[in-house]
């Protein structure tokens, strides 16, 4: 083994962070009891701080207590929070960014069933019914993105709503060099222009490709063409009772087949006979 | 010998300057150069669209897609289990690791914690297809600037890793044996006499490498000082890994972590983050070399301590995760990965945004091989070591 020159293997701050590791180690064994207070109290502070600086601009926020922070902004402001964020909060590292359809499935319960819908077709989901998640929300499609502080540890996700007429949000790319990959994605995936994109191209799918295939209405082929092979797992064991209408039909169902193949069965031996 | 005249003197830089121009006209042509779909410095099908001035790179645009596979809608279609099955193939050399986070993320929604005794095996595995991956990466890293033996070393002792992975998972590559609520099943016997062998041989595999590779006069000329990344470049690409702890960033998720990911045990042993000042080729190389260290450590002190225990949390048997967002990353193999799961309550998730670490580390090339020469292009994507899988998903 050759050894190596003396920076290599001794990084600058060597001794500084074994110094910070040690007494890391020690004040978290101290606050163990008072870190779920602790980092309630570092999240209420970006919360804060972005409202102060935001306004009006912040429409909705979620804080779970020592989990996640999560914040909505107006789309107009998307790029502005972003540009705080950076530069006044100190959020200098890009996580990722991408967007959420919020439109039930209109496959009916296809996308979340217990019974397979090609065979079974069902009432088609009512669109009114869309239910939008943390922070709320008022639109069909969603932009959310999450950055992180990596020299206090604190992160945070920030969503906007997508204007359904306009379908644009303001770019990242001028804050977040890293947000241009993820732009194009998300451009492709869902049809989400992002203004002030340097180049919105397709990334993964090929150019002439046709619609936007994570959006909740771009149909999943290989679920018309083949049932859902899920269908086996939701099965009840047979000691389980059948607990609501569900368990119960599917109870039925089980039954029914075993009826059907009996009397299969029986026509097969009669016609042998 | 007669003086020249300060009128020859002009004459010899108007020259000078027409031909400097003439190059520049021909130079200005160029020639676009395709690396890949199928270059072995590819691992896997990436192209990379390199537009050169002679032999220098004045423009590169990755083009990916070869292998997308819609990971993230296939999601929506499957139940919380089956979506492990899945995930598995995101980053193929280390596994184990892609099942952690969404699992994790599933047990916060469903607010169910593993086992301590699941907890430190998970721990194990997690940090052993670090060790897989990272191993391989040791060895490739030597290939790409013309050194074939290292890999061959490479894949011998990541055989052991690998097989001591199969004996406590059944999958070579793929084990898809992390289950919401704890593991599949417990460690078998004698298991962690043997895998403590398995990490000595390890460690001295380290120490081959670094006498074998790292010194070398060939590599630290093709290394040193090629493809600096600054830090707060990194960081506004979302580098992440051994990518931007090599560019002097002290920022690892298994300490640092900002999601509450309480399915691991990293905070209970005694370890070290590794960083490098320079930001080249070389000191991500350097820096994933001392990670390897670390981990085989990591992995002695998390088999001595063992709990003991139930394996498994309780859980229902059909799994119907309730209503919610979560979003919990790790620190994985190559990078930060992370899931944002979102639950209407139903079998399976309504979204699932994958996070991977190699899609932001390779998204800072089209500016990072601005400048470089040809043979550096090949040398500064060894050293951001991504897998295909892992931009494509």
């Amino acid at each position: 083994m050759i050894p190596l020159s003396s920076t290599d293997t001794v990084p600058a701050n060597d001794a500084a962070s074994d110094a910070a590791d040690v007494a890391g180690v020690a004040a978290t064994e101290e606050s163990g009891a008072a870190a779920q207070a602790a980092t309630d109290e570092i999240r209420e502070a970006v919360l804060a701080e972005l409202t102060a600086e935001m306004g009006e601009a912040v429409v909705g926020s979620h804080l779970a207590a020592g989990v996640d922070l999560t914040v909505r902004v107006t789309s107009d402001a998307w790029a502005t929070a972003a540009v705080f964020l950076k530069e006044e909060l100190g959020f200098a590292y890009f996580g990722f960014l991408s967007a959420i359809d919020w439109l039930p499935s209109p496959f009916g319960r296809d996308m979340d069933s217990q019974v397979d819908l090609t065979l079974e077709p069902s009432e088609p989901a009512d669109p009114d019914l869309m239910e939008q998640g943390l922070a709320g929300g008022e639109t069909r499609f969603q932009v959310l993105a999450r950055v992180n502080d990596i020299v206090n540890h604190r992160a945070v996700t920030l969503k906007a709503d997508v204007d359904e007429a306009s379908m644009s949000v303001p770019s990242w790319v001028p804050v977040y060099a890293g947000a241009n990959w993820h732009e194009r994605e998300t451009w492709e995936m869902f049809g989400i222009n992002f203004v002030g994109h340097p180049g919105l191209r397709h990334i993964y799918l090929p150019g002439a490709f046709e619609g936007n295939p994570l959006r909740k209405d771009y149909p999943l082929l290989a679920r018309r063409v083949k049932p859902w092979p899920g269908i086996v797992d939701v099965e009840l064991m047979p000691t389980e009772e059948p607990d609501g209408a569900d368990g119960a039909d599917k109870a039925d169902g089980a039954d029914n087949r075993q009826g059907a193949e009996a009397a299969a069965a029986a026509a097969a031996e009669t016609s042998d006979a | 010998m007669t003086a020249v005249s300060s009128r020859q003197q002009l004459n010899y830089i108007a020259a000078q300057a027409a031909d400097a121009r003439v190059n520049l006209e021909i130079e200005t042509e160029g020639m676009t150069l395709n690396i890949g779909p199928q270059h072995p410095a590819t691992h896997g099908t990436l192209r990379i669209v390199a537009k050169l001035d002679g032999e220098q790179v004045i423009a590169a645009d990755p083009v990916m897609g070869y292998m997308h596979r819609g990971y993230e809608k296939l999601s929506e279609v499957r139940t919380y289990p089956q979506v492990t099955t899945l995930i598995n193939r995101i980053d193929w050399l280390g596994s184990f690791a892609n099942e952690v986070p969404f699992i994790l993320a599933a047990e916060q929604l469903m607010e169910v914690e593993a086992p301590p005794r699941a907890q430190w095996i998970r721990t194990v595995l997690f940090e052993m297809s670090r060790i897989a991956n990272i191993v391989l990466f040791l060895g490739d890293m030597a290939v790409q600037v013309g050194a074939v033996t290292p890999i061959f070393f490479a894949f011998r002792d990541r055989e052991h890793i690998l097989n001591q992975i199969e004996a406590a998972t059944g999958g070579r590559f793929h084990p898809n044996f992390d289950r919401i609520g704890g593991l599949k099943d417990d460690l078998p016997k004698g298991w962690t006499v043997e895998t403590k062998q398995v990490m000595k041989k390890m460690r001295s595999f380290c120490d081959e490498i670094e006498g074998l590779v790292m010194g070398n006069e060939i590599f630290q000329a093709r290394t040193r000082g090629i493809g600096v990344v600054p830090p707060d470049i990194g960081l506004s690409y979302g580098l992440s890994g051994a990518n931007i702890r090599g560019s002097g960033v002290d920022w690892d998720v298994r300490r640092d972590g900002t999601t509450g990911a309480g399915g691991l045990v990293h905070d209970e042993l005694d370890w070290r983050v590794w960083t490098h000042p320079d930001g080249d080729s070389f000191s991500r190389f350097w820096v994933r070399l001392q990670e390897v260290r670390e981990s085989t450590k990591m992995v002695d002190q998390l088999l001595d301590g063992l709990p003991s225990g139930s394996i498994m949390a309780k859980v229902p048997r059909i799994i119907k995760v309730p209503a919610g967002e979560a979003y919990v990353e790790t620190e994985n193999p190559l990078g930060v990965m992370g899931y944002y799961v979102v639950s209407k309550g139903g079998l399976v998730p309504f979204r699932v945004k994958i996070r991977s670490a190699s899609f932001n580390n390779m998204s800072i090339t089209p500016w990072l091989l601005t400048g470089v020469y040809v043979p550096d292009i090949i040398t500064i994507l060894g050293s951001l070591y991504f897998i295909l899988g892992d931009i494509d998903r």
